[in-house]
């Protein structure tokens, strides 16, 4: 199967500006809320969605932080692969914060779910928030959805959903291959 | 994705450099997660530990426990005095009789050397080396380098001095083996009496003049005498010792820079060195322990996901 192209550049900033002036509408000054980009793919997100807004609100006052969900996830010794981890970065208390979980792509929930269980041990915010640049519904397995979605996807089990970021990949872009 | 070499730790002697380096980046992950408020990760729920002490160990079995502990293993411990080894039986079958208690790791400390690599070959559970005899002591040699490389970053072409009781020394020879693993040229240093004859086939240089020793090192690892386990004399007094290997803080002070100082503890204060240096700013001893977790935690959680 050729890859298929889902978004493009110009798709992408449009959602990332409507996905940011959500949140705006939401949380306004950013004093309670925190965003948390979910490692190691949630992170470019949350910066990008980060640096939007402050450039809307003209200040720096959004705190942005990391999260490495590694040693929380439920496939740890079932699959293959060692899970390597990444480092988390959250400098500040979430305690009594919303936190806004950043992650680029939702799929069966699970990372999610062990997000949830790490956030904890950075103490008690006072609400989660999802927000995804893609939502790839039908495939859910756990009773997750997204707070602020850029758009959802149908896809296949057996297939995959790339998102590629300027940062890294010289283009922002969504692609679906058949995953072998 | 990369993965340990090995399915047990027996010595450093089986892993190579990627394993090492594997090793420190999941320890640099565990290390923040033990600062945390909230110390703990459930990797290891379903995992069952056992920790063998068949010798004295206080900071070793603390740090084991700890690190499994944090990540949501279930222990059991065991120690020599009060078991069934003083009715007879066998480590096979004290091992094997744990290990029929569905325990899927086993963490051993023994006095005789080779007594980890013995049980590898002969049970089929993950093993850990926490010490056997005179021959290894792997998670301390990780720690160790985790903790200088910490301090000096890279160990390539650093020079490595090791200081005292060699030949009785299983963190000396974990330490060696590790050090050149990572690079790092290691010179030992003692009473001849306490150096093995034929040490030089590890492509480690002797020197047993302790100050110049000093004067070409980056770092020290400063040995524990090991009274335990000498059965004759070896030097003359101890108070000889102090005079020709002791590390004192006007000695320190001659040198040229600022070297690191470490002790694999526990120390005798105003032996191997004085209470002066080991609680000055060039030593970190006091880092090693911390670290010791944080590797442990790593080396526990690779082997984990080897487990069949």
């Amino acid at each position: 199967m050729k890859p298929k192209k889902i978004l493009g550049a110009n798709e992408i900033s449009t959602i990332l500006n409507r996905l940011s002036f959500q949140l705006i509408e939401d949380h306004s000054s950013f004093k309670n809320t925190v965003l948390v980009g979910i490692q190691p793919r949630g992170s470019l997100l949350a910066k990008r969605i980060a640096t939007l807004i402050n450039n809307y609100n003209k200040s720096n006052n959004l705190k942005i932080g990391y999260l490495d969900i590694t040693f929380f996830r439920d496939d740890f010794r079932r699959s293959e692969k060692v899970l390597k981890a990444n480092s988390t970065k959250l400098d500040f208390s979430i305690e009594n914060k919303t936190v806004v979980l950043v992650d680029d792509v939702l799929f069966t929930g699970r990372s999610i779910r062990a997000a949830l269980s790490a956030i904890q041990s950075f103490g008690r915010p006072l609400a989660v928030k999802l927000l995804t640049l893609i939502d790839r519904r039908f495939s859910r397995e756990l009773p997750i959805q997204p707070d602020y979605c850029g758009t959802q996807v149908d896809s296949r089990l057996n297939e995959k959903v790339i998102v590629n970021w300027k940062e890294n990949n010289n283009e922002d872009s969504v692609y679906l291959i058949k995953n072998n | 994705m990369e993965n340990l070499s090995v399915d047990n730790l027996l010595g450093i002697k089986y892993l190579n450099s990627n394993d090492l380096n594997l090793i420190f980046k999941t320890a640099d992950n565990f290390k923040e997660v033990i600062n945390r408020k909230i110390k703990k990760v459930p990797s290891l729920r379903d995992v069952t530990i056992a920790n063998l002490f068949f010798e004295n160990s206080t900071r070793t079995k603390l740090s084991f426990e700890l690190a499994q502990k944090r990540l949501s293993a279930d222990v059991v411990n065991f120690s020599s005095s009060g078991s069934s080894i003083s009715k007879g039986e066998t480590l096979i079958d004290t091992v094997n009789n744990i290990i029929s208690m569905k325990v899927d790791m086993v963490v051993m400390r023994h006095p005789s050397p080779g007594a980890s690599v013995f049980l590898s070959k002969n049970i089929d559970s993950c093993i850990i080396n926490a010490g056997d005899g005179t021959h290894e002591h792997p998670t301390q040699a990780l720690l160790d380098a985790y903790s200088l490389i910490e301090k000096i970053g890279n160990l390539k072409n650093k020079n490595i001095l090791i200081v005292g009781d060699i030949m009785h020394s299983r963190v000396a020879l974990s330490n060696i083996y590790a050090y050149q693993k990572l690079g790092a040229n290691v010179t030992v240093c003692g009473p001849k009496s306490l150096i093995p004859n034929d040490i030089e086939s590890l492509n480690v240089t002797v020197d047993t003049d302790f100050i110049n020793a000093l004067k070409h090192c980056d770092a020290v690892n400063m040995l524990r005498i090991q009274n335990e386990r000498m059965s004759e004399s070896y030097f003359p007094s101890v108070r000889e010792y102090v005079q020709q290997y002791g590390l004192n803080k006007s000695i320190l002070d001659s040198l040229d820079k600022k070297i690191i100082v470490m002790h694999p503890g526990p120390i005798n204060r105003g032996v191997e060195i004085t209470s002066e240096v080991a609680d000055s700013d060039q030593a970190i001893i006091l880092d090693q322990v911390e670290n010791g977790v944080a590797i442990r935690m790593a080396v526990m959680y690779l082997l984990a996901a080897k487990l069949k």
